[in-house]
């Protein structure tokens, strides 16, 4: 248990496998083998092509799996407790924001089964609308609002009670290209205000490499870690995709992943 | 919103009232017999003539087919929620009662009498229940339990119990189901109130009036009492519309039209 500096991992996936329906006929080993430490205010991209587990294995970081052997633990327990106390927040692809509630009430929907006071709520709600640029818009209903910004909005729940993970699958997967690229860089500057740990579920490969500090290469059928690209490109902004080393980093990535082809 | 909502009403006033001027020039004009199609203007002539029995009529058969939608309504929503939270009897329950929806459970009226007396109202509420409860509860049970995968994780992440899951996702998610239920049942109440009191019951209800001036071959009163049935079915639709309104705001801000086929999210 002493194998790391609890301060500094905020995810230690030791030694997992997931099979689903262990047993009957349409078993399917989804992951198998990994090994992967997250370290605290990291950004980590899962990318893999469809089918190979990486939704899965956020699923296990988050405990809305549990995997079939190893363990996982977040920020020093194990991922189950991690759950119960609440420690990470998470946004889908499919923004999941309440119809029935207005904006600043989805926002506020973490906090107030936590029990926080109206006042308390309103006021971090307005905070969570300013950091995701959508001020002017809590008395809104979801539907009234695009798509792009709905997911500002499900960003926001996420970060309103300052988890300090976030787990996020295919977040931005439904938006189209220009809304996609600007929120990238919502995205990377909110996790530099508020120093998250951010573990990122895409296929997109120029996303990974945009995003990330490190982009995890998954293989497909059973799921296992390929390899790991570090990425350092320093603060991105708008002109680092057009920067021959985000280039450079994006073909690293593009052949960890035709690795697995050859491979397989 | 309220000058579009009523601006909406001038085009169905507009086609009503033409309606009703060409039934009585057709009706003039070919010279139909009284007793195949009586003349609008006759029917209202009935209907104040015949006013206090007529009124008393609409009012009984009104209260029978109110109560018997409550009934139905409360008994739809507490099963549903009782299947929600057992998933297996969810399973084996809902699938009998889409096909007991299926079938014309009007044509239980006379066994209604053997059960709950011809005489009394006992049996017309119950054909009314039948007919209410049904829709209700598979529309209901279907909003509660067809929830987005994402959001049943979201509130997992949250820690939720399921009855939080259900007080602040599963009920919500519902509401829109149930008011489609609604719609349906609200005038269908009626229509089986009616049918039932064709059956039996006590003499002085809607059913009754309109099945006695038949046999007395005074149709222009059995029109007037139609009329009635007709306010009275438009009065509980209009009470559904007005319920799903007031529970549901976010409908309203969103406008109607993209909401009134497919309940729920996609």
């Amino acid at each position: 248990m002493s194998g790391y500096v609890e301060s500094e991992a905020a995810v230690v996936i030791d030694g997992v496998d997931k099979v689903f329906n262990a047993g009957s006929l349409d078993e399917v080993t989804a992951l198998s083998g990994i090994d992967l430490t997250i370290g605290a205010g990291e950004f980590v991209s899962l990318i893999g092509p469809s089918g190979c587990g990486k939704s899965t294995l956020l699923r296990l970081i988050g405990d809305l799996l549990t995997p079939s052997t190893g363990k996982v633990t977040v920020f020093g327990k194990p991922a189950h407790g991690a759950r119960l106390d609440q420690d990470y927040g998470m946004v889908f692809q499919h923004a999941g924001l309440f119809d029935w509630r207005r904006v600043a009430a989805n926002i506020e929907l973490p906090l107030e089964l936590r029990g926080w006071s109206r006042a308390d709520r309103a006021a971090r709600s307005a905070e969570m609308l300013d950091l995701v640029k959508l001020p002017d818009f809590g008395g809104h209903y979801p539907r009234q609002l695009s798509g792009g910004m709905q997911q500002r909005v499900s960003i926001a729940r996420a970060l309103s009670f300052q988890p300090k993970l976030l787990l996020m699958d295919e977040p931005f997967g439904a938006l189209d290209e220009m809304t996609r690229e600007h929120m990238q860089l919502e995205l990377l500057r909110i996790w530099r205000e508020t120093g998250t740990t951010v573990v990122f579920v895409t296929h997109s490969i120029p996303e990974s490499t945009f995003l990330s500090s490190r982009v995890v290469v998954l293989s497909p059928r059973p799921g296992r870690i390929n390899s790991i690209v570090d990425v350092d490109l320093g603060e991105r902004t708008d002109d680092t995709r057009e920067d021959p080393a985000f280039f450079a980093k994006a073909t690293e990535v593009r052949e960890a992943l035709r690795a697995d082809e050859v491979g397989a | 919103m309220i000058r579009n909502r009523l601006a909406g009403l001038g085009p169905p006033i507009v086609v009503g009232v033409a309606g009703l001027g060409l039934w009585e020039g057709v009706v003039w004009g070919f010279g139909i017999r009284k007793f195949l199609l009586p003349k609008p203007s006759s029917i209202i002539g009935r209907l104040s003539e015949n006013w206090p029995i007529l009124r008393h009529a609409g009012w009984e058969t009104g209260r029978i087919a109110l109560s018997g939608l409550v009934v139905g309504i409360v008994a739809g929503i507490v099963l549903a929620l009782v299947t929600t939270r057992f998933r297996t009897l969810n399973e084996g329950l809902t699938p009998l009662a889409v096909a007991v929806n299926a079938t014309p459970i009007v044509a239980l009226a006379p066994i209604f009498n053997a059960w709950f007396g011809i005489t009394g109202t006992l049996s017309n509420q119950a054909v009314v229940v039948a007919i209410v409860f049904f829709p209700v509860f598979i529309n209901t049970a279907r909003g509660l339990t067809e929830v987005h995968p994402d959001e049943l994780e979201l509130m997992r992440s949250y820690a939720s119990s399921e009855w939080t899951i259900l007080r602040e996702v599963r009920i919500p998610n519902a509401m829109p189901f149930f008011a489609n239920a609604l719609r349906v049942v609200a005038p269908l109440s009626v229509i089986a109130a009616i049918v039932a009191e064709y059956f039996g019951g006590p003499q002085d209800r809607i059913g009754n009036v309109i099945t006695s001036n038949v046999a007395f071959v005074r149709y222009d009163v059995a029109w007037a009492a139609i009329a009635v049935a007709s306010a009275l079915g438009l009065a509980l639709f209009a009470v559904a519309l007005l319920v799903e309104r007031v529970s549901m705001p976010w409908r309203a801000a969103m406008g109607d039209g993209e909401y009134t086929t497919t309940p729920g999210r996609e």
